[in-house]
Parts: C-alpha cells; structure tokens; sequence
C-alpha cells in the first residue's frame, strides 16, 4: 500500500438488509410483526460489496466500470461518506465533492444565483468562499442572463451546467462522478471533459463511474472493473476495459475464483 | 478550525432558511401576508364555532383568548406535521453528499418560529382593539409588558426543544415507515383536542382532567404562553413541566437521530 493514498479502502464490504420496513410502513409492520421479526431473522444480508480493497493515489483518475448492480454506486456512497462500511475501512483525506444527478440540491423557484449558494453551501462551501468565486462559476456554466431566472425555466441542460459549474468550482481534493455528464450538449461536454483534463494536470482526484467506456478510456489513468460486488481487475485503462468488453459478450463466462 | 466550523453551520442555516421564505413567497402575491393570513383563518372558523355557536366561556374575550394560545401552537403544529418531509423531500442530497442533515429540520423549525414571533404583533392589535387592560393598575401602554423581554424568548427556546426534538423524531421515523406521514396529521390533530387552545383549561379540570396541564407539555405551554401574553406572568410549576419535558424530546429525539443518521444513504 502507498503512503500517499487519498482513498483507502481496506477489506471494505458492505451489506443491505433487504425487504426492509421502509417500503411496509406502520400500519404493515405492526399487522405482520411476527413475520418481520421471523424474516429479519432468517434474511440472508444482500452483499453490494464484498472484501474490496483499493488505494487511490493523489491526482489519479479512476474510473470505475461494472454491470449494473455490480457495487459501483456503493462503492461511491461509502468514498463519500454517506454509507458506513459493514466491515473493513474506508480512509480519504481532504475535501470531498459528488458531483449530483440533475437538479439535486437545487429548488427550482430559486434563480441560478439563489441556486449557487444553496448547492455550494450544502457542498461544504462557505458563502465567502463561493462569493469569490461566483463570477467564475457564472462564466463557466455559460447560462448568461438566465442566471438570474428561476431554476424551473431551464432546460435539463442547463440545469446540469449550473450543477457541474458549482461542484468544479468547489475545488475538491476528490470529486466524484456518477454518469452525470450524459446531459448537456456535445459542447458542454467538451467543457467538462477539457475540466476534467485540467483537474487532472491539477493534481485533484477524481472518481469517474460509467457506462461510457470511450470516456472512461480517455480520461482515467486506472481502471477498477466490479462484478457482483468484487474487485475483478485494477489497473491500465485498456487492460481493464478489454477484460469488461469480454465479459459482456460473455455473460456466464465468470473467470474462475469470483 | 472551531470557528470555521461554526460559520460554516450559519452559513447553511441562513442558506436553508432563505430558501424556506423565498420559496413560500416568490410566486404568491400576497407575500409575508399569507403567514398572518393562515392563523387568522383558523381563528376565524375557530371563533366562529367556539364562541359564536358552542358558547365557550372565557374571561378575556375569545378572539384574544383563542389567538395567544392558537399562535404557539401553529408554529408547533405546523414544523411537526412538515417535518415528515425534511428527509424524504431531499432524498438525492442525502443519498449522495456528506452534511450535517439535522439542518433541514433546524431550519424548518425556525423558519416556522420566525413566522410565529412575526404574528406578535398581531396580538399586540388584538389586545388594543379590545381595550384589553389585564389587571387592576395596568394601563394600555404597559402591554406588550416589559416583562415579555424575557418571557417570549423563554417560552420561544422551551417550545423550541420540543419541536426540534419531535421534528427530529417524525423526520427520521418517517424514512424507515413511510405511512407516518398520516399518522403524524391525525396525532397533532388529536393532540389539539387535548391542549386548551380552543377551550380554557378550567373547563378541562372541572371535568377532572386538570392533570392533563402535567401530562402535556404542549397543555402547560399554552397556558404560559397564554399568561404571559395576557397579564405578564407565567407559573413556575407549568413552565418547569413544560421546559423538564422540552429537555427530554428533544434529548430523546436527537439521539435517535443519531443513532439511525448513518442508515440513512441506505433507505431513502
């Protein structure tokens, strides 16, 4: 293990409890308490994560690919801190930003400007911090005058703008990309492709989770491949993504061992 | 390090609170009228039934009487019956980023304070309107009394305990039971009944329910809130009930938050 890892996770697993109460309520929880407790009881855990360990080092990119279902969200949640491991570890250090799904976090009666402070702020910014860097922000998400609009106007597309613009300007030590960049048109995917390059000759970690091999392929300098909620491949982005392809063409084929 | 932790918790506090009033009041024409409008309402159709139909006795004219006690109690009925959703309703935030979430009650719970304390002034016209003149050797101009300098923020902070703490609580129940939502409304409507908001708690007693001001902080608090309004005083034993119970709600509906917070990401 390297000592100047950003992102340790150790033995990291992690289980749902399934069929929770959530979906049931009081009223089906307290008709069927017996069967709960009984359920409860006997429930097999699901495992969306099983024995992972990974070091992310400072400034790398790494991209993390699998099948639906295969641990890559869950993976993000607990680098992010909003899920707690079941067991083993998860290490990071400095400040950590996702980057949302469209809209998230922002109010869509509030205008563009209204909208920067609230998602900067629910963000870890404080609001000097996003004060000094709010014409940057402005000029990156290339809205104009609809910044001063209520959120409700946008297009999806400039809602996704206005989300990455505030999380790029944040300055994280890691951000964290969930297939969010599949809205926006191809110019603003240049942009954020040509800050993600930026990020990248500037030392900030990211975590890049999607479907969207070609970019994965361009962007990461690792790759990480899940299956099932293991660690099947780690390591150069060609490598990794050659393997995925195979298994995607193969389904059933399952290297031995996993 | 401390200090940059703490602006940070006012800055998220002033960020959420103005989201609360400018999204309640941007696209309504009305504006700050609405949140005086809405208790008004109620006390109308309130008077109407209690005073003009039902005949409740009171010594203080029934629409002074049923305003200082139906205005607390909306600010407590109001964060209460919202709080199912100070989660629920940020389901993505919380599913994806790290930040102390007890803000989106906090925030809620105060936005609906401010909007009682701001409905003060509309019983300061009340008690003019009706020549309300509490007690032998007080004059007009002793009300609002002096003594609401401390009174008000006293019984705000108690109130407060208690509805952050049971904001808290229904929030976070509300994630793992989904259907709380309506047992939440019928319970603070039950809960009503059983406060005298609308009925003067002497009518309760004569009936042997006087106890009920000691089992009910929400009981004890509106009979202070309504004292010190009315004539400037405040008993010491109700206020001490409604504060020790004010303590343990909010005590008790923080830790569970505590204890469930990390679940969170997984259920929503």
């Amino acid at each position: 293990m390297s000592e100047d890892a950003i992102i340790r996770l150790k033995n990291v697993t992690k289980h749902y409890r399934l069929g929770s109460i959530a979906t049931v309520g009081v009223k089906g929880f307290l008709l069927h308490l017996p069967q709960y407790i009984k359920a409860h009881r006997r429930q097999e855990p699901f495992r969306a994560l099983t024995d992972v360990s990974l070091d992310v080092r400072r400034g790398d990119c790494l991209g993390i690919i699998g099948r639906n279902g295969s641990g890559k969200s869950t993976t993000l949640g607990l680098i992010a801190g909003v899920l707690r491991p079941s067991s083993g570890e998860v290490e990071t250090h400095g400040r950590i930003c996702p980057l949302l799904e469209l809209g998230a976090g922002f109010h869509f009666e509030l205008t563009g400007i209204e909208n920067i402070f609230l998602n900067g702020i629910l963000l870890g910014m404080g609001r000097e911090e996003i004060e000094e860097r709010l014409d940057d922000i402005v000029a990156f998400s290339g809205l104009g005058d609809f910044i001063h609009r209520p959120v409700r106007v946008y297009s999806s597309g400039m809602v996704g703008r206005l989300g990455f613009s505030v999380a790029v300007h944040i300055q994280p030590d890691i951000l964290l990309i969930d297939e969010v960049l599949a809205v926006g048109d191809q110019e603003f995917q240049r942009k954020c492709f040509a800050k993600m390059a930026e990020f990248l000759a500037q030392g900030i970690t990211m975590i890049f989770v999607s479907h969207n091999l070609t970019a994965v392929g361009k962007i990461c300098n690792r790759v990480a491949l899940l299956e099932a909620g293991r660690l099947v491949e780690l390591g150069e982005p060609e490598h990794v993504i050659q393997v995925y392809q195979q298994h995607l063409a193969n389904p059933d084929g399952r290297e031995p061992g996993t | 390090m401390k200090t940059g932790k703490l602006s940070y918790y006012r800055d998220l506090t002033v960020v959420l609170l103005s989201k609360e009033f400018k999204t309640r009041y941007k696209s309504t024409f009305l504006g700050y009228a609405w949140s005086l409008l809405n208790p008004l309402m109620f006390a109308a159709v309130f008077f109407l039934i209690f005073s003009i139909i039902v005949r409740i006795k009171t010594d203080v004219p029934y629409p002074l009487f049923l305003i200082t006690g139906l205005f607390p109690w909306q600010w407590f009925t109001n964060s209460v019956n919202a709080s199912n959703l100070f989660f629920l309703g940020n389901s993505t935030l919380i599913k994806k980023v790290r930040f102390p979430r007890e803000f989106l009650v906090f925030s809620g719970v105060l936005s609906d304070m401010i909007h009682f304390v701001i409905s003060i002034p509309v019983i300061v016209l009340f008690m003019l309107y009706y020549h309300y003149f509490p007690a032998e050797g007080f004059a007009a101009t002793d009300f609002p009394s002096l003594h609401w300098l401390w009174q008000v923020p006293l019984l705000v902070a108690v109130q407060f305990l208690i509805t952050q703490g049971l904001a808290l609580f229904v929030a976070t129940v509300n994630l793992f039971f989904r259907d709380l939502e309506r047992l939440t409304t019928l319970l603070t409507l039950l809960w009503f009944y059983l406060t005298p908001v609308i009925y003067p708690p002497e009518l309760a007693a004569e009936k042997g329910y006087g106890w009920m001001l000691y089992a009910n902080p929400m009981a004890s608090l509106i009979v202070c809130w309504r004292s010190a309004f009315l004539e400037g005083t405040l008993r010491g034993d109700l206020l001490a009930v409604a504060a020790g119970f004010a303590v343990v709600i909010f005590l008790a509906g923080y830790q569970l938050y505590r204890s469930l917070e990390w679940r969170f990401a997984e259920i929503v």
